[in-house]
């Protein structure tokens, strides 16, 4: 069954501007697809609208065959704590919190799992990223990097089908920027979660499976490697 | 909910000197409330046992709350009737069947019953005069309405008795006359009848009026005294249970058709000064606590304004509305019952050190202190108040971190 669909999605603002149109795009479990183009082109627009944070203005979007337009608000936010993850161009934890904590933020909001399991299930994504003694460090004592891989870890919380990441690298050097890439293969690779990451970057975006090219909110290219 | 709770703690931790100010105000709001409700209602309930303590609790008099009806108008009650130039009919004043009634009364249970008979007198000692009031008490009975015994500075109750004509007087009035224990003096009444009386008791209550012109005597030399055989003109009741004071004294009037006052009825304009005194206590504190809510306000709304990626970020995550307001709601809580305690504790310490407080001043109740009602219902109230407004205060920042669209921070930040 296909993950996630878009048909004919567009998005116009109140003022009269578009933001995208007309964007038909379906995604596959385990695809890492990187949508790219210039600033202004509407990827990180269409990126909210993929992940159920906006609401298109015509158009519809389907994760997992549901029609998420018929959905309240609540039933939304329902959906993208269970199925899915975010990752942004700022890692925007809470800086009061724990790496640990902020792993667990999303899990205990959930409340699938008992208090043992669920801190057992942060601890091993935390392990899985590299960052096994940053649990108990807050925020500020973490490099970009590691925070930035935090960030990830509480994405994939709670076991997300589909990871939706925006500009994941902006703030990164290029070591760490090709380290978070490599993790998103490997999620899509071994774990087959669908990757959506918006990026400018052309040589990061040859590491994804697929390459959609917007410009002026429309998808100019769509290439499989 | 722990996990909101958990949040709302760290949000708040974050902030620790801004959170410590606000929940200071409200603390303060709550401890001055404490201190002055305490102030006011100790003095209150200070009063308000004076004098039930030294007045009687209801009071039954020799007239009615109504001129009597005169019988025209009771045998045309629908015709229109105007009666002019009527003449009362000298009736002997004095409760009538007294003795009956007394009956009826003690067999209330918890009712002491002692019937009085007063009148003007004017005492004569040597060249000098005195107009006072006597009362005519039968000292078995008064003594179970009132607090006579206790005032006594010298001799008791019971020497009305051992000596003939006996008088008990306030020891301001001795002063004036002149006299002293033993001393003979004459009393004259208005009915013209005069007799020569011993003073067997010397009494001071504090009360200036009672202890420079009342006097006490047996109820039959009294009678004897105005020329009232057999005449009661007033009984006096005291209850076991004083708030029944008021709905006894309705239902003794409905029966007796006596005019019958409750020490409420009485005392009713210092009451109403209470309830003045209490409504500006309430409006003082009230506006502290007005304060401290637009602190609460305050911190409520910069936690918000700050926190707006972290409120975004949680939205995203998949908190829905209702969830972030409860979360910035809690904080608001978290505050005011933080005040609220601290406030508590404070108040109590306010209370402890205006009860170390001392009055150079000689009060006629012998008063040297401020009088501290302890009563846990002033720091309930108090508390209450504290925590639902800082609720209120943070209703309205709450709302706006539930209303925040994470789409627009997200990309506002990047």
């Amino acid at each position: 069954m296909t993950l996630l669909a878009a048909e004919s999605v567009t998005k116009r603002l109140p003022e009269g501007v578009t933001l995208v149109s007309d964007i038909n795009l379906s995604v596959e479990p385990g695809e890492f697809v990187a949508i790219t183009g210039p600033s202004g082109s509407g990827k990180s627009s269409l990126l909210y609208l993929l992940g159920l944070l906006d609401r298109p203005t015509s158009g519809r979007v389907l994760l997992e065959g549901r029609d998420t337009a018929l959905l309240a608000p609540p039933d939304l936010a329902a959906l993208r704590l269970a199925r899915l993850g975010f990752v942004f161009q700022f890692h925007f934890l809470l800086p009061e919190f724990t790496a640990l904590d902020n792993v667990l933020i999303p899990i205990r909001r959930r409340g699938a799992l008992k208090p043992d399991a669920a801190e057992a299930r942060a601890r091993g994504l935390l392990a899985a990223l590299g960052l096994a003694d940053a649990a108990a460090k807050l925020p500020e004592q973490l490099s970009g990097g590691m925070r930035q891989r935090v960030a990830i870890a509480r994405a994939l919380a709670n076991d997300p089908v589909l990871v939706l990441a925006d500009e994941p690298t902006g703030n990164l050097d290029t070591k760490n920027a090709a380290a978070v890439f490599d993790i998103f293969g490997r999620l899509a690779a071994e774990e087959g979660r669908a990757i959506l990451v918006v990026t400018h970057d052309a040589d990061l975006a040859h590491r994804a499976t697929r390459r959609v090219h917007l410009v002026d909110g429309r998808i100019v290219s769509d290439e499989r490697s | 909910m722990r996990l909101i709770l958990d949040l709302a703690r760290g949000m708040l931790s974050r902030r620790r000197r801004q959170t410590l100010v606000s929940v200071l105000g409200v603390a303060l709001g709550v401890a001055f409330f404490i201190a002055i409700a305490s102030l006011m209602r100790g003095f209150q309930t200070y009063f308000i046992q004076q004098v039930i303590d030294v007045q009687p609790h209801i009071v039954i008099k020799d007239e009615t709350r109504r001129p009597l009806p005169q019988a025209a108008e009771l045998a045309l009650a629908d015709g229109a009737v105007q009666i002019n130039g009527v003449k009362p009919r000298d009736r002997p004043r004095g409760i009538r069947a007294a003795g009956d009634k007394i009956a009826v009364l003690e067999a209330i249970p918890g009712a002491a019953v002692a019937p009085i008979l007063t009148g003007p007198v004017l005492l004569r000692y040597g060249s000098r005069d005195v107009s006072i009031n006597v009362t005519g008490i039968e000292p078995a009975r008064y003594r179970r309405v009132a607090n006579l015994e206790k005032d006594m500075l010298q001799g008791r109750l019971e020497d009305l008795r051992s000596a003939a004509n006996g008088l008990i007087i306030g020891d301001a009035l001795a002063v004036r006359l002149g006299v002293q224990m033993g001393d003979s003096v004459i009393a004259v009444s208005p009915r013209g009848v005069a007799l020569q009386m011993k003073i067997v008791g010397i009494f001071h209550t504090g009360l200036v009026s009672l202890d420079q012109s009342a006097g006490y005597t047996l109820l039959k030399v009294n009678q004897t005294l105005q020329d009232r055989p057999n005449v009661v003109n007033q009984i006096l009741l005291r209850l076991a249970d004083v708030t029944r004071a008021e709905p006894l004294a309705r239902e003794i009037e409905d029966r007796f058709g006596d005019r019958t006052e409750s020490w409420e009825e009485q005392n009713r304009n210092i009451l109403t000064v209470f309830v003045i005194q209490n409504a500006i206590m309430y409006s003082v504190t009230g506006a502290i606590l007005l304060v401290a809510a637009f602190g609460i306000y305050n911190i409520i709304s910069t936690v918000v304004f700050e926190k707006t990626r972290d409120i975004a970020i949680l939205k995203s995550l998949g908190f829905t509305e209702r969830d972030v307001q409860v979360l910035f709601l809690v904080q608001g809580v978290i505050a005011g019952l933080l005040g609220a305690a601290l406030g508590c504790l404070i108040g109590q310490l306010m209370i402890e050190g205006l009860g170390q407080v001392r009055f150079r001043t000689e009060t006629p109740a012998g008063n040297d202190r401020f009088l501290l009602a302890q009563d846990w219902r002033i720091f309930a109230v108090a508390s209450f108040f504290a925590v639902a407004s800082a609720a209120i205060a943070a209703v309205i920042p709450a709302r706006r971190a539930a209303r925040l669209d994470p789409v627009q921070i997200v990309r506002g930040a990047a």
